[in-house]
């Protein structure tokens, strides 16, 4: 097992958003996480790759239990990931091509014409050749997106967190997310955790879905058997189906 | 206790403990990460050249308005040539680093706290964390180094051009015999007060760039959050500035007399 999640507890304050949220995921899988907006799926996320300490419970990675580790000792740790945040986070004060080359620049380990033509390789991998020096305020929210995942796959990752990967985006855009994450997932080998509460998304790109409600894993099944699911609360969920007290609160 | 007092002072303990860490981090780093000697030239660049006509233009006017005030209060008494010496041992010894640290405090203190204020709120700080970057020595330490070596530069520059602005004042505008001016500014002013006005600027550098970063680093969520944050790191920078030099001077002033 290459994640392993026991009884994580997180509350923010007095409100709790994880209460005991357990789940493995194997080397090579494609996961999906969904679940309501606010419902703690992208402090889930967060706490996989140390952003967030866990108030309880444990986090394994590679068997290694990185809820106690300093933020130095988490380094080695978050080189097996690779994120795409949910707003891609580019670095505003770099172009397209720093942004992408960030972590090698920083690295040294490559001379600058190399790394040059590894920014090319990636960029040509999610469809965005010539656009090295523009910067990221020049971009639409799908190319962006797609910088993000060209930034954390440049260093060929182990692992790869998606955070609402398609969020803001018009249904063509999301489309073309959807299967760029495929096509990463199969031509780089790597497990990949997508959190969303974009079903249609969710359908293409998990092998496997689990379901966060009320702060714990309320399902963990196929896409199939999910969405063939009766269960009123996954029924509700998958067919965006208010109830009536949720229809008085909006 | 009033609960805007509690609040307060919860605020101040807290700020006081998380730059603590701040430091420790940032001391941490020094040791074990070499710095990006090119990150740092950045900011010096930032800090000092940009800052540098604000810097000049506080003390030459600082300088010219004591010279006018301690003219007019030295005259009464016949002793108009001590002058720029009175002008010389302020500027070195406290308005020098001091003003030079405000207004560096509000100009850079409030950009540093804005820009990575916004790091964190559009979720670039956590970027840099999962590519393996601290942002203690990404964002912090190059401009706490920048900092450090700019500062004293700064403030020598604003002390002798305030000198120089209050001698051009006492020669031309209130008629001193330049003279006598020049030479009482040189034998009453001793070596020790320019150190403590370098050794009093060193460590408001360090201070402005602990606060500025730490209420970056800790900026609220929002554009609120980020306004507040530059706020604060203004606010805060100021104020502990006016407060430590007040106790600076006086350990100084035993180890420097």
């Amino acid at each position: 097992m290459i994640i392993e999640v026991r009884d994580l507890k997180k509350n923010f304050g007095a409100l709790p958003v994880l209460q005991g949220v357990t789940f493995s995921v194997e080397k090579g899988e494609a996961l999906t996480i969904i679940g309501v907006s606010g419902g703690g799926k992208s402090v889930l996320l967060k706490h996989l790759v140390g952003l967030l300490k866990p108030d309880a419970g444990e986090v394994l990675i590679g068997g290694v239990n990185i809820a106690g580790l300093s933020e130095r000792q988490l380094l080695p740790v978050r080189r097996q990931f690779g994120m795409l945040f949910q707003g891609a986070a580019l670095f505003d004060s770099m172009t397209v091509e720093d942004n992408v080359a960030f972590i090698l620049n920083r690295e040294r380990r490559f001379p600058p014409a190399e790394i040059a033509k590894k920014v090319e390789e990636v960029l040509d991998v999610v469809g965005l050749n010539g656009i090295e020096k523009k910067w990221p305020g020049e971009l639409s929210g799908g190319m962006r997106k797609r910088v993000g995942l060209a930034r954390a796959i440049i260093y060929r990752p182990d692992i790869l967190l998606y955070d609402e990967p398609t969020t803001g985006l018009d249904p063509i855009a999301s489309d073309a997310i959807d299967h760029l994450i495929i096509r990463v997932v199969q031509q780089f080998k790597v497990t990949s955790i997508a959190v969303t509460h974009d079903m249609r998304s969710a359908r293409r790109i998990g092998k496997r879905i689990l379901m966060l409600h009320e702060g714990r894993i309320y399902a963990d099944q196929t896409p199939e058997e999910l969405f063939k699911s009766s269960d009123p609360v996954i029924y509700r969920f998958v067919n965006g189906i208010a109830d009536s007290q949720e229809k008085i609160n909006l | 206790m009033t609960r805007s007092a509690k609040q307060f002072a919860r605020e101040w303990f807290g700020g006081l403990g998380r730059g603590a860490l701040l430091c420790r981090d940032i001391f941490s780093s020094l040791f074990k990460v070499k710095p990006v000697w090119r990150d740092v030239l950045y900011q010096m660049y930032f800090i000092g050249v940009k800052s540098q006509s604000v810097v000049t233009i506080t003390g030459a006017f600082t300088g010219m308005v004591l010279c006018a005030q301690t003219y007019f209060q030295f005259h009464k008494v016949k002793m108009d040539t001590a002058t720029l010496a009175v002008v010389s041992v302020g500027m070195g010894s406290e308005l020098g680093p001091v003003l030079t640290s405000l207004m560096v405090a509000g100009r850079v203190g409030a950009a540093i706290a804005a820009e990575v204020g916004t790091m964190r709120v559009t979720e670039q700080i956590d970027a840099l964390r999962t590519l393996g970057t601290l942002p203690v020595d990404y964002l912090v330490v190059p401009r706490f180094l920048a900092m450090l070596l700019v500062m004293p530069v700064l403030t020598a520059g604003s002390i002798c051009v305030g000198i120089f602005a209050a001698f051009l004042v006492g020669v031309w505008l209130l008629g001193i015999n330049p003279t006598y001016l020049w030479y009482n500014m040189i034998h009453y002013t001793n070596m020790n007060d320019m150190m403590t006005g370098m050794i009093k600027t060193f460590i408001f550098g360090a201070i402005i760039a602990v606060i500025a970063c730490d209420k970056g680093l800790n900026c609220p969520q929002g554009a609120e959050g980020v306004g507040r944050a530059t706020t604060e790191a203004v606010v805060y920078s100021s104020i502990t500035i006016l407060v430590s030099n007040f106790f600076l001077t006086l350990v100084l002033n035993r180890l420097l007399p």
